[in-house]
């Protein structure tokens, strides 16, 4: 390589590339190491486009709320508070919102003190702000398995060691969450709180059983642990029997009071008003809330006035049936989901049938499904939204190791309108089919090796590489419409099925 | 420093690639803004022809990576419209972006690359090649790497370590193309190698030349994957390698070699892998569009040869234009 004059024009201008990249680098705090896009939300991106089903979003249906309340209500906000709307405020949130909030825990049937409150700029702030309280670089968070996979970039920003339990259609088990609290004793590590979506999980579906949640507070409080209670969706419940927070039952167990001494508790009006207003709010033992209240002031002095002083008009409305409006339209959001949480299992079972397994959701906005251990959805996700037009979110991204949860995916049914989660399902069914065809194919090949049998008499097809199992967790399998529905989160272990059959092959 | 001309940036598109090709679109742009040209970004879409025609550009610069931007769809075009554009030809294109066209090219030409064999969809479908697997298994052993046949994410690009990982592989991989390639796995170190019509003037005769290799140390996973080839900090490069001379000369050679056996122009970049055990160099693929964002292999190693970003990016202009008389 001729290295000497063999292009013009290199001055010192000229020779900025590699300098640049070692000057950031340089600069680049090491916390930035576990922030990391990925090819798959690369991929996820290029889904945002009108051809495409998206099953994907964690949105609410905002087209439900009434443009000329919207209209009225920015009005009066304008007309009636012009310069407080437009000013800085209390980095704790206004005092009318503070009260909003304190209505809709009552809603959730939990007690709590406005002083105990702090308004945030959705609820995701909160995560942040607590992962600012109280992690320190190597603290482990224990989460489920699956969990928000919003909530990964923000524990890896803060350097935390993850460790997720795996559910099942309980929620998080605890007998499980106790080994690996054992454990991580042992192992000199220290956890420092327990993140927990405990009603109609993001992205599981599945909800915490009041037997688990009263043993989750009572491990919490043996072993001096907060617990993170993220409950964005608890009054989006479709049937059954509301359960009562991890933030009321600790309350109750400490007793007098009426407080929690260990569960900081995440709400937010994304998911029963609108996520735009970008409103959440934690609810949190004192000493933990000033921390988060000082952490908060470094990082946005105070969330917007303006959609704080929305949220408290819309609290003083009365509805048409005689009730407050807000309350109204969550009512009306879970007539309006529930139909579309029915026509998705309707879907699922139609377009899914035996090739899959999912949960049946009480309430919230997504329903995870498992197809066969083989198929990974990353790859699915990319056959079906280039052959198909369809996206969801491929399970790996509610995993902080980003390796488990290859074979699942997330499906948003609430931002959905019932023809195209048909439409949706059937084209991921489409694609999912293709690929099972296909393995069929190929599994079929491997077996005549061990047999020495021909192709024509080797079975192929989707049928074959998902047939039934022994192992099927209850409830699984069922695809009657109407019938109560898989309410499991994993499906058997295909892999070993395979491995075991191709023993006695041989 | 050439005359002021107004070039096209060709960046976007819907590939997998997108994110990618628009940073690399983005830091050529500000490069060519620096040098003093005119600049016409474009997001290759459905209105791609219309806005290059409206446009009147000088030249083209592909900054296109992914499938249309890499297989000679955008070329072609190009040339239908008589826009004289950076990087290799149609076919060129085609032959480097088919990883099997290109292995089969270069083992005839005796270029080592390693031992594959490929499968078509329609040949698992139609022709029963699944029964020809456990044939594929024993000529080349486990681990095998599993690739579609064209697509630069990643995303597609599949281990399998035992029999029974095969068939999800497969499937895997044929989700980003209808044909792919099982190849045997080269365990070693990560190799890439530039290389560029070294000619600023746009002499006819300039000749293809080897750029310092570059080496990929991946930090944290085993595997060099998609995320740490674009991002800051997730990999490490080395360049100049620190290799043997002999070593580091014949990976240049081999790099010309290929970029000449594909009928290459402008720029191109060979990927390599150096054998662990037994030190032998292995051609894996050929990047025709190859990353231009700041963190990119080509322009770091044009930086290690004393050539600067703006005088590479002038230097693939030149050679452009070059191509274009020559061809008449």
């Amino acid at each position: 390589m001729d290295r000497s004059g063999s292009a013009g024009g290199h001055g010192p201008r000229a020779r900025a590339t590699a300098h640049e990249l070692e000057r950031y680098e340089a600069l680049f705090a090491a916390r930035t190491r576990g922030m990391k896009s990925s090819a798959m939300r690369e991929m996820m991106a290029l889904t945002e486009r009108p051809d495409v089903i998206s099953l994907a979003g964690g949105l609410p249906d905002t087209s439900t709320f009434p443009p000329e309340l919207y209209a009225k209500l920015m009005a009066q906000v304008a007309a009636g508070s012009t310069a407080r709307a437009l000013q800085y405020g209390p980095t704790e949130g206004l005092a009318v919102t503070v009260r909003c909030i304190v209505e809709v825990m009552a809603a959730e049937g939990t007690e709590v003190e406005p002083s105990e409150v702090l308004v945030t700029t959705g609820g995701q702030q909160v995560i942040d702000l607590v992962c600012k309280t109280l992690i320190d670089p190597g603290d482990v968070i224990v989460a489920e398995a699956p969990t928000y996979p919003g909530a990964v970039p923000t524990f890896s920003a803060y350097q935390a060691e993850v460790e997720q339990i795996e559910m099942d259609a309980d929620g998080m088990p605890i007998d499980e969450l106790e080994r690996t609290l054992d454990r991580l004793h042992a192992e000199g590590r220290r956890p420092k709180f327990i993140y927990t979506v405990p009603n109609f999980q993001n992205p599981g579906g599945v909800t915490m059983s009041i037997a688990r949640r009263r043993r989750l507070v009572e491990v919490a409080r043996e072993r001096e642990l907060l617990i993170l209670e993220d409950n964005p969706y608890g009054l989006l419940r479709y049937e059954g029997e509301a359960l009562p927070t991890l933030y009321s039952l600790d309350a109750e167990a400490v007793g007098g009071r009426g407080t929690s001494d260990l569960v900081i508790y995440l709400g937010t009006f994304s998911k029963i008003l609108a996520p735009g207003l970008r409103l959440g709010w934690a609810v949190a033992p004192r000493p933990v809330l000033e921390k988060m209240n000082l952490g908060k002031q470094g990082s946005d002095l105070c969330s917007s006035p303006v959609t704080q002083l929305f949220v408290a008009e819309y609290f003083d409305q009365r509805g048409a049936r005689g009730g407050p409006a807000w309350l109204e339209y969550v009512e009306d959001l879970r007539v309006h989901y529930r139909a579309r949480r029915d026509a998705m299992m309707r879907a699922l079972a139609e377009h899914f049938g035996d090739g899959a397994v999912w949960t049946h959701p009480q309430g919230g906005l997504f329903v995870w499904a498992t197809l066969d251990e083989r198929i990974d959805t990353t790859d699915l996700l990319a056959l079906a939204r280039k052959t198909e037009g369809v996206a969801f979110v491929p399970g790996r991204a509610a995993y902080v190791d980003g390796r488990r949860g290859g074979s699942s995916m997330r499906l948003n049914f609430a931002g959905v309108a019932e023809a195209d989660i048909h439409e949706g399902i059937g084209r991921i069914g489409r694609a999912m089919r293709q690929q099972l065809a296909l393995l069929g194919s190929l599994t079929a090949g491997r077996r005549d090796r061990t047999r020495g049998a021909g192709p024509g008499e080797a079975p192929a097809g989707a049928e074959q590489a998902v047939d039934g199992d022994a192992t099927v967790p209850p409830g699984a399998g069922s695809t009657e419409p109407g019938a109560p529905l898989a309410d499991v989160v994993e499906l058997p272990r295909r892999g070993e099925h395979l491995r075991a059959r191709r023993g006695n092959d041989r | 420093m050439s005359a002021t001309r107004r070039v096209a940036v060709l960046k976007g598109g819907r590939s997998l690639e997108r994110a990618v090709s628009l940073r690399s679109g983005a830091h050529v742009q500000e490069v060519l803004e620096r040098l003093g040209h005119e600049v016409v970004p474009i997001d290759a879409g459905p209105d791609l022809v219309d806005e290059l025609v409206s446009a009147s550009v000088d030249v083209a610069f592909v900054a296109l990576h992914g499938r249309e931007g890499e297989d000679g769809t955008v070329q072609g075009l190009l040339e239908a419209l008589a826009i004289p554009y950076t990087g290799s030809g149609p076919a060129a294109c085609m032959r480097s972006t088919n990883k099997v066209l290109a292995k089969l090219i270069m083992e005839e030409a005796g270029v080592p690359t390693p031992r594959f064999h490929a499968f078509p969809e329609t040949s698992i479908k139609e022709l029963g090649a699944a029964a020809a697997i456990p044939a594929v298994e024993d000529d080349l052993g486990f681990p095998m790497v599993v690739k579609p046949a064209v697509g630069g994410s990643a995303l597609g690009v599949k281990f399998a370590s035992a029999s029974e990982e095969l068939p999800g592989a497969l499937v895997g991989a044929f989700s980003y193309d209808r044909t792919v390639l099982i190849e045997r796995y080269v365990e070693g170190r990560d190799l890439a190698v530039s290389v560029i019509d070294a000619d600023p003037d746009g002499d006819l005769d300039s000749r293809a030349t080897a750029l310092p290799v570059v080496e990929a140390v991946p930090r944290e996973e085993d595997f060099y994957d998609y995320e740490s080839r674009y991002e800051i900090g997730m990999t490490t490069f080395v360049c100049p390698a620190e290799l043997p001379a002999a070593t580091t000369a014949r990976a240049q050679e081999l790099a010309v070699r290929v970029y000449e056996l594909l009928g290459c122009s402008g720029v191109a970049r060979i990927d390599l892998m150096l054998e662990r055990d037994t030190e032998e160099l292995w051609v894996l693929e050929t990047n025709v569009v190859p990353g231009m964002t700041e963190t990119s292999l080509l322009p770091q190693a044009a930086d290690a040869a004393g050539i600067g970003v703006e005088a590479l990016v002038e230097q693939m202009l030149a050679s452009a234009s070059a191509r274009r008389v020559a061809t008449r």
